[in-house]
């Protein structure tokens, strides 16, 4: 039981060769093709975005262009386009291995729910662009593309259900779990979070039902689990699938897996008042908010651990493998993101942090590090196989995107340490007369050099995706880079020496 | 092994989908149900003071721009109890004040200053010359300018469908409020209509022509929207001018 269970696929994966069976793939390609495209979207309007905050005159004085409508352009590009079909690729190929089965409702079905959903993220887009928003941050589409989205999602949900159902596997597979959780829970928040009256039938505008304090409450609810569902039960999903097969080894603990699952699942969703500190959210509201995303801190750990040790007696892989280095080292970002989260959950740090550039920078330590190293990871696997080559183009290249976009993270959550927890002293100092030190507008002016400092990590992130797009375009065509491979006996020598 | 232990296994869920399924939706619902519900139930979650009321027809039309402007995402609407920030921005913000923004503005990121209490802290004029260009009144500021919002003409005629859908909703328009919609609207930015059905209606509504201009722009809206924020509570009624200046 406990191999079936924690070895995806890893018994059958040899059965598959022999038997000759091939899963549906075609739409696990294009979701693939539409991560990478839509990645290098959300990237580089992130990086305009910040250079908007450095250089002002680049909102061009046109309405389109403003700050306003383009950052949820980005934060939709990199979340529910570069992520959404990170998930769909992963989920839909993963679950049909995991199952021994192939896609509930069939190909047709897959690509249905890939087009569908890419036209939302391109409509959804352009209403940003156009002025159309229910003004709520990562719940911007307004009420009839908030319809098309669900239909979308409900068909997803049936085709993933539905192939576990029909599965040839006695037990339904860790990543299975989580994949199911992120599902179904941001059908409920996505639902939830959307319920609005449309002024007419004809128009796009529509207005929530909940104002004020609860409508605070209910966004937040959703929002902090749209980072807890979508940007981490569903990217674990993708760890406990594609870390074990990176690895070739089993997840480290089947037990730590389910206590990781069901606490991480239980507590998230009670984290959503820590972004209302001090508000005029009721305070048992925020104290339960906080308690809650301070207990929160031990699953993540416990999935982290989980996901680190799968590579116990394999770790000499990492210094041959830059693949399997992007997966381990998300988790050590994921590791690094949800113990700063719960940190600046407690109110006095809040207190500081909140309304500054250090939510930025922790936010960013979670989607780069965490959410888009583990995306990069998992593509530069899926690539080769989905398109049938035996290698990707070059390793190397995989080694000099890893360093590039690191190097990014490292600028860019560091400058926003320092802009943010500088904002946070400049509001609040006192000069010795009494009075309030710095008026807005100088904390603002400070901000600037870290502000350039940012936007250059986030070119350096950019500048990684692209060298992954020549990368797997080169590996698709099936050329293979003449370069110096990396020797892993020397090194499994001289680890047993040690 | 797990299998072997007597009564309750985790492998029972890992055969049964529909287990699974049910387990999960139980387990991700209590936080949400625990946390929202009882913020319908509980009087004191909204505080009872006087003078928040529905937005003006301008207002109105002004706050579906700052939505549609994303402004939000630079400025929130919500002053946290600090002695700085009481300071630097007024009164700490009630929930009774938000309690008629479909939905909240509170934010979550001051890339510019709070707004909560923007409301009678700079002239009509200042607002109009700083959202046209922000750098030309604050020479650091990193906003973007608005300059063609100025002379745009404010779409407004459905102005009333916007007031009955928000009624829908919970926002308490009377009947007058909302057939006399459209002649407020235009009252409120011309100082020589007469405003006094206007400022029954909605006492404490800034009437002026915003931006000079013959008809009504957007930005006359969004200023006239600006201008209210946080101004509606008389905190004097509650407390002293002198507590309220700690």
């Amino acid at each position: 039981m406990t191999s079936a269970t924690l070895t995806p696929g890893a018994a059958l994966g040899s059965q598959r060769v022999s038997e000759n069976v091939r899963y549906y793939e075609d739409a696990v390609r294009l979701f693939v093709i539409a991560a990478v495209f839509w990645g290098v979207v959300g990237f580089l309007a992130g990086v305009f975005i910040a250079l908007q905050l450095a250089f002002p005159a680049l909102n061009l004085g046109l309405e389109w262009t403003s700050f306003g409508r383009l950052r949820p352009v980005h934060t939709s590009a990199v979340i529910f386009a570069f992520g959404g079909n990170v998930l769909f690729a992963t989920s839909l190929y993963s679950v049909q291995r995991t199952s021994r089965q192939f896609l509930f409702g069939g190909e047709g079905l897959a690509k249905f729910v890939f087009w569908n959903y890419n036209i939302f993220i391109v409509l959804a887009a352009l209403s940003y662009v156009l002025g159309y928003t229910q003004g709520k941050e990562y719940a911007e589409p307004e009420w009839i593309l908030d319809l098309y989205l669900t239909v979308i999602w409900v068909l997803y949900a049936i085709q993933f259900v539905g192939t576990v159902m029909t599965r040839k596997e006695s037990h339904i597979y860790v990543a299975n779990w989580f994949f199911m959780a992120f599902i179904l829970t941001v059908a409920i928040l996505h639902i939830g979070n959307n319920v609005n009256v449309p002024v007419s039938l004809t128009g796009m505008k529509s207005y929530p039902f909940v104002s004020g304090v609860q409508s605070a409450m209910v966004q937040w609810w959703y929002g902090h689990n749209a980072v807890g569902f979508f940007l981490t039960a569903g990217f674990l999903g993708i760890m406990y699938y594609f870390v074990p097969k990176r690895a070739e080894r089993p997840v480290y603990s089947y037990r730590l897996s389910i206590v990781h699952f069901w606490t991480l699942i239980f507590l998230y969703i009670w984290a959503g008042p820590h972004h209302l500190h001090y508000t005029a959210l009721p305070d048992w509201a925020q104290t339960l908010g906080m308690t809650f995303s301070v207990m929160l801190w031990m699953p993540s750990w416990g999935g982290m651990i989980n996901g680190i040790m799968t590579l116990s007696g394999a770790w000499d892989k990492l210094r041959t493998d830059p693949v399997l280095r992007f997966l381990v080292t998300s988790v050590a970002f994921y590791g690094m993101s949800t113990f700063e989260g719960p940190l600046m959950s407690v109110k006095p740090v809040n207190a500081l942090s909140h309304y500054t550039d250090w939510t930025v920078g922790h936010v960013h330590s979670g989607a780069l590090g965490w959410v888009a190293f583990i995306s990069f990871g998992a593509i530069y696997y899926l690539v080769p196989v989905l398109w049938k080559r035996s290698q990707l183009y070059s390793l190397r290249l995989v080694s000099y995107h890893f360093w590039t976009a690191t190097i990014g993270i490292v600028l860019y959550i560091t400058a926003m340490w320092v802009s943010g927890i500088m904002q946070g002293l400049m509001w609040r100092a006192y000069d010795n007369l009494g009075f309030l030190q710095y008026s807005f507008v100088e904390t603002v002016a400070a901000m600037h050099p870290f502000y350039v400092i940012r936007a250059m990590g986030g070119v350096l992130f950019l500048a990684g995706a692209l060298i992954m797009v020549y990368n797997l375009w080169r590996t698709a065509k099936g050329d293979v880079r003449i370069e110096k491979p990396y020797a892993s006996a020397p090194h499994k020598a001289a680890v047993g020496a040690a | 092994m797990a299998e072997e232990k007597k009564g309750f296994s985790h492998d029972t869920i890992e055969r049964n989908t529909l287990l699974l399924i049910v387990l999960i939706l139980i387990t991700v619902s209590i936080g949400g149900l625990v946390q929202i519900v009882p913020l319908f139930t509980i009087e004191s979650t909204i505080e009872k003071v006087d003078g928040v009321r529905p937005y003006s027809p301008l207002e109105l039309a002004g706050q579906n721009i700052y939505y549609r402007e994303g402004c939000y995402n630079c400025h929130s609407q919500q002053i946290r109890p600090f002695r700085d920030e009481v300071e630097r921005y007024g009164h700490y913000s009630l929930a009774a004040e938000s309690m008629y923004d479909h939905p909240f503005q509170w934010g979550s990121k001051r890339t510019g200053p709070d707004l909560a209490r923007v409301g009678g802290k700079y002239s009509n004029d200042w607002q109009v010359a700083h959202l046209v260009d922000p750098r030309a009144v604050v020479p650091e500021s990193i906003m973007p300018g608005y300059a063609w919002m100025k002379d745009r003409p404010l779409k407004y005629t459905d102005i009333q469908d916007h007031m009955k859908t928000l009624r829908i909703v919970g926002v308490p328009y009377t009947d007058e409020q909302i057939a006399s919609a459209k002649a407020d609207l235009e009252a409120q930015k011309n100082p020589d209509a007469d405003t006094a059905g206007l400022m029954k209606r909605y006492p404490k509504a800034v009437v002026a022509n915003f931006t000079g201009n013959k008809g009504v722009t957007e930005m006359d809206a969004l200023v006239a929207y600006l201008q209210v924020l946080g101004t509606m509570v008389d905190f004097t009624k509650y407390q002293s001018p002198k507590q309220l200046q700690q």
